[in-house]
């Protein structure tokens, strides 16, 4: 039973890099961008939330194209992107990122390949501010730790509020809580038209100039795309994209000298903005929620899969744990494990293992931290459960076996354990459906899992409800057969218990 | 009779000076006793003296603190002045234990496994014997407790004798040197007290040593060669003779056996 079950996990670590990006041929330019971030860096496609669109995307791939590579996308939640590469999860990060002193001590950056600046919203109502200067005295809403924010309180003279989301802003604006909302103009140029009563008003302020960012000291890749910039400015062709995203703007036309004026349609933008504003029928939104369900079977099978290793590998440590800590001297390491693991959070230890580990030079890909960090939590619950069995196992067994000429752990292997298991079947089940629903965690380390996919897909519709619904239902329904495993078993060693107790002897438990 | 010579010689089981502490209370005081191949002898006294702290240091379920054990050819020795490691100790216990058969009060057949997976377990466990083997040598066992028939029964569909009976063949598939009982009957309904006894009595026939703590009395006197009369930790009387169960010699001996004679065995753990 031991044996098979760690023979089992042997087997998996062995199959595991069909789950992880491992192969990586020449000719791949791994980029790292959070699909979550929004239009129009990169984002899911409103029209086919398979695809990840962005010009950023257009730009990285034209970028790819002159460097004879083929760019692919790799999700990264965007607090992270800048820790991934050094994890080399990805070989460059392109998605808005600004070239600040701040960023230039971690990373590396290529030249610009987009300039830009921060932009006003106010209330479509709005008559009285035009400028930054016209803000003075009033109460000024941006996103928080953004490049905004900085030059505000720099800027000095007005009222800050900072904001998780760009959504709850423009709310608040429509509300009359700030009257004025400062942003990234391509943000202000996509959102701003799909919620209604809201306008730009000029303002340049700010300088903002996006690089593509590499691992310090990959100077090679910098250099190489800093040329392919240089060679798209040139040949019209970095233009030609930012046009058909409606971001071609003053400083880019600076940057180029190419002060021709604009003359290819706005397509991306145009359709951008006609799938958010395009108020859909219920046949319509069932339609769309269909086209949803193979990403979410993908992202489904992730959790399942994700959760049952990390059980397995729980089902193991706890075991160990267990033993370790009631027939054992070295009791104390197994109560120390378990008390610290339960007495913090799982998330922490996620991130622990994930962003923490590679500090001391242990670098696990998102599975593999996902699952040992599941795992790993949950065998402290696993042992407490062992522990219960195996205690509750009747002293009289085990003189028995002793009594027969078996050592400790021949009595442990042949008699205790096999009686215990099946009273710890039961909260182990249990265990599994609480693990499938904490598995969303790993979510944060960028795996796209259920709740990832959740959020992905949320956020490119602004839909939480309609889409969380079908979310929590995924999860129901995955956790029901365990459920019924759980009870089923349950009852049946209740009533083993009635069948028992008549005799003396042969104590039963609970 | 050579049997009855307890000057200790050719014993098969020999205890000398034999002392346990629990907590620094001494549980048996300076022991001696020695038994013979083919012996059945019974243990009585009042509850809380002894009789099961003897047995169990008999097959080293505890470790004696002072004093000698010896089953056939393998001596615990914890006299004053041998020098002996305890992780020593402990490696002698473990194989003495192999060669001693025991059978306990509570009933404790392994609930997860058939009668006959019991038997089969510790010699294939233990021994390292093939499965086949095993088998044969359970059925043999089962067959001669009288459970042949009930062999893939769960344990929970048997009844208190059989499965002592059960417990009887599984210590005797390991083939002990010698059978320990303590109170083999008491947990028992009445009516299925004879049925183990019996099987007792068989084995006593075909010259299996046998020491037996009981408040049977009749089946102490009628089956045993001799009987072992303790109290407060020390041996008091040895009964060799019919007689002398009639007639002991001891004042306590003679308390004893008058009380439980005339109450009868439910009262004797309370006195
Ligand atoms: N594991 C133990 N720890 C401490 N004291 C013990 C232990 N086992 C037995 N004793 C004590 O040793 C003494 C002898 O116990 P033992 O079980 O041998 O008596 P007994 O003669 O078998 O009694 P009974 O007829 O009730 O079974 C008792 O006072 C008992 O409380
Ligand atoms: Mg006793």
């Amino acid at each position: 039973m031991v044996k098979k079950l760690i023979l089992t996990i042997v087997l998996v670590l062995c199959t595991y890099p069909t789950f992880a990006q491992h192969v990586r041929p020449e000719n791949i330019i791994r980029f790292g961008a959070d699909a979550r971030s929004g239009a129009p860096y990169c984002f899911a496609d409103p029209h086919d939330p398979s695809k990840i669109k962005g010009f950023d995307v257009d730009i990285i791939h034209a970028l790819a194209k002159v460097m004879n590579k083929r760019a692919l996308f790799v999700q990264n939640s965007y607090e992270g992107l800048i820790s991934g590469l050094g994890r080399n999860n990805y070989d460059v990060v392109i998605d808005g990122i600004v070239i600040t002193p701040e960023h230039l001590a971690e990373v590396d950056f290529s030249s610009p390949y987009y300039v830009t600046h921060q932009t006003i919203v106010v209330p479509d109502n709005n008559t009285s501010i035009h400028s930054l200067e016209d803000c003075r005295g009033k109460k000024v809403g941006t996103l928080t730790g953004s490049e905004a924010f900085m030059f505000l309180e720099k800027f000095g003279g007005l009222t800050i509020l900072s904001y998780e989301q760009e959504v709850s802003g423009y709310q608040d604006l429509l509300n009359g809580r700030i009257d004025a909302f400062i942003i990234d103009a391509p943000v202000a140029i996509y959102y701003v038209p799909t919620v209604k009563g809201l306008k730009i008003v000029g303002g340049e302020i700010d300088r903002l100039m996006y690089g593509v960012a590499v691992k310090k000291g990959s100077l090679v890749l910098r250099d190489e795309l800093s040329a392919a910039i240089e060679k798209i400015k040139h040949n019209g062709e970095l233009r030609k994209i930012l046009e058909k995203w409606k971001l071609w703007n003053n400083n880019m036309a600076e940057l180029t000298e190419d002060y021709a004026p604009s003359e290819n349609e706005p397509t991306e933008y145009n359709s951008f903005v006609e799938a958010m504003n395009r108020s859909i029928s219920w046949q319509e939104r069932f339609d769309r929620y269909l086209t949803f369900l193979p990403m979410f079977g993908r992202a489904a099978w992730t959790t399942i899969v994700i959760s049952i290793f990390s059980m397995m590998l729980a089902m193991a440590m706890g075991l160990i744990l267990a033993i370790i800590r009631i027939y054992t001297p070295f009791k104390f390491l197994a109560v120390a494990y378990i008390e610290i693991v339960r007495g913090t959070p799982l998330l922490v230890q996620l991130l622990l293992i994930f962003y923490g580990l590679p500090n001391i030079g242990i670098k696990l890909d998102p599975f593999m931290a996902g699952v040992i960090g599941l795992g790993l939590n949950y065998a402290a619950f696993e042992a407490e459960n062992y522990r219960a069995g195996l205690l509750s196992v009747p002293r009289a067994q085990y003189e028995a076996a002793k009594a027969l000429g078996m050592t400790r752990w021949q009595s442990l292997r042949y008699v205790i354990l096999p009686q215990s298991i099946r009273l710890v079947i039961p909260p182990i089940t249990n265990d599994f459906i609480s693990l499938l629903k904490d598995s969303s965690l790993v979510s944060m380390i960028t795996i796209i899992d259920l709740t990832q996919q959740y959020n992905l897909l949320a956020t490119t519709y602004y839909d939480y409800f309609g889409i969380g619904i079908q979310v929590a239902l995924i999860y129901f329904i995955i956790g029901i057969p365990f459920v019924i495993v759980s009870r089923w078993t349950e009852k049946r060693i209740r009533q083993d218990g009635r069948l028992r107790r008549k005799r003396p002897g042969l104590k039963l438990i609970r | 009779m050579q049997k009855h010579d307890h000057s200790g010689h050719s014993a098969l089981i020999r205890l000398e000076g034999v002392t346990k502490l629990f907590d620094n209370t001494e549980v048996l005081k300076n022991i001696s006793l020695s038994i013979f191949e083919g012996d059945l002898v019974s243990i009585i006294g009042p509850s809380g003296c002894g009789k099961s702290t003897l047995l169990r240091c008999i097959n080293a379920l505890e470790i004696i603190d002072g004093g000698s054990v010896t089953v056939a050819d393998i001596v615990l020795d914890r006299r004053e002045g041998t020098n002996v490691s305890y992780s020593q100790i402990e490696k002698r216990a473990h194989r003495l234990r192999q060669s001693v058969g025991m059978v306990f009060q509570t009933f404790n057949l392994f609930p997860h496994k058939t009668v006959l997976e019991n038997v089969m377990l510790a010699p294939v466990v233990v021994q390292g014997m093939e499965k086949d083997i095993a088998r044969e040598i359970a059925l043999r066992q089962l067959d001669k407790v009288g459970l042949k028939n009930l062999a893939d029964r769960r344990t929970d569909q048997l009844s208190g004798g059989q499965i002592q009976r059960g417990a009887i063949a599984r210590a005797l598939a390991m083939s002990p040197n010698v059978m320990l009982y303590d109170e083999p009957t008491s947990a028992l309904d009445p009516e299925l007290v004879g049925e183990v006894l019996s099987v007792m009595r068989e084995l006593n026939a075909e010259g299996m040593t046998q020491i037996i703590v009981t408040h049977e009395m009749q089946f102490a006197k009628d089956a045993s060669d001799y009987i072992v009369f303790m109290d407060k930790g020390e041996i008091v009387e040895i009964l060799a003779e019919e007689f002398m169960v009639e007639h002991p010699k001891d004042e306590r001996t003679q308390r004893f056996l008058k009380r439980i004679m005339s109450v009868g065995r439910e009262d004797i753990n309370n006195g």
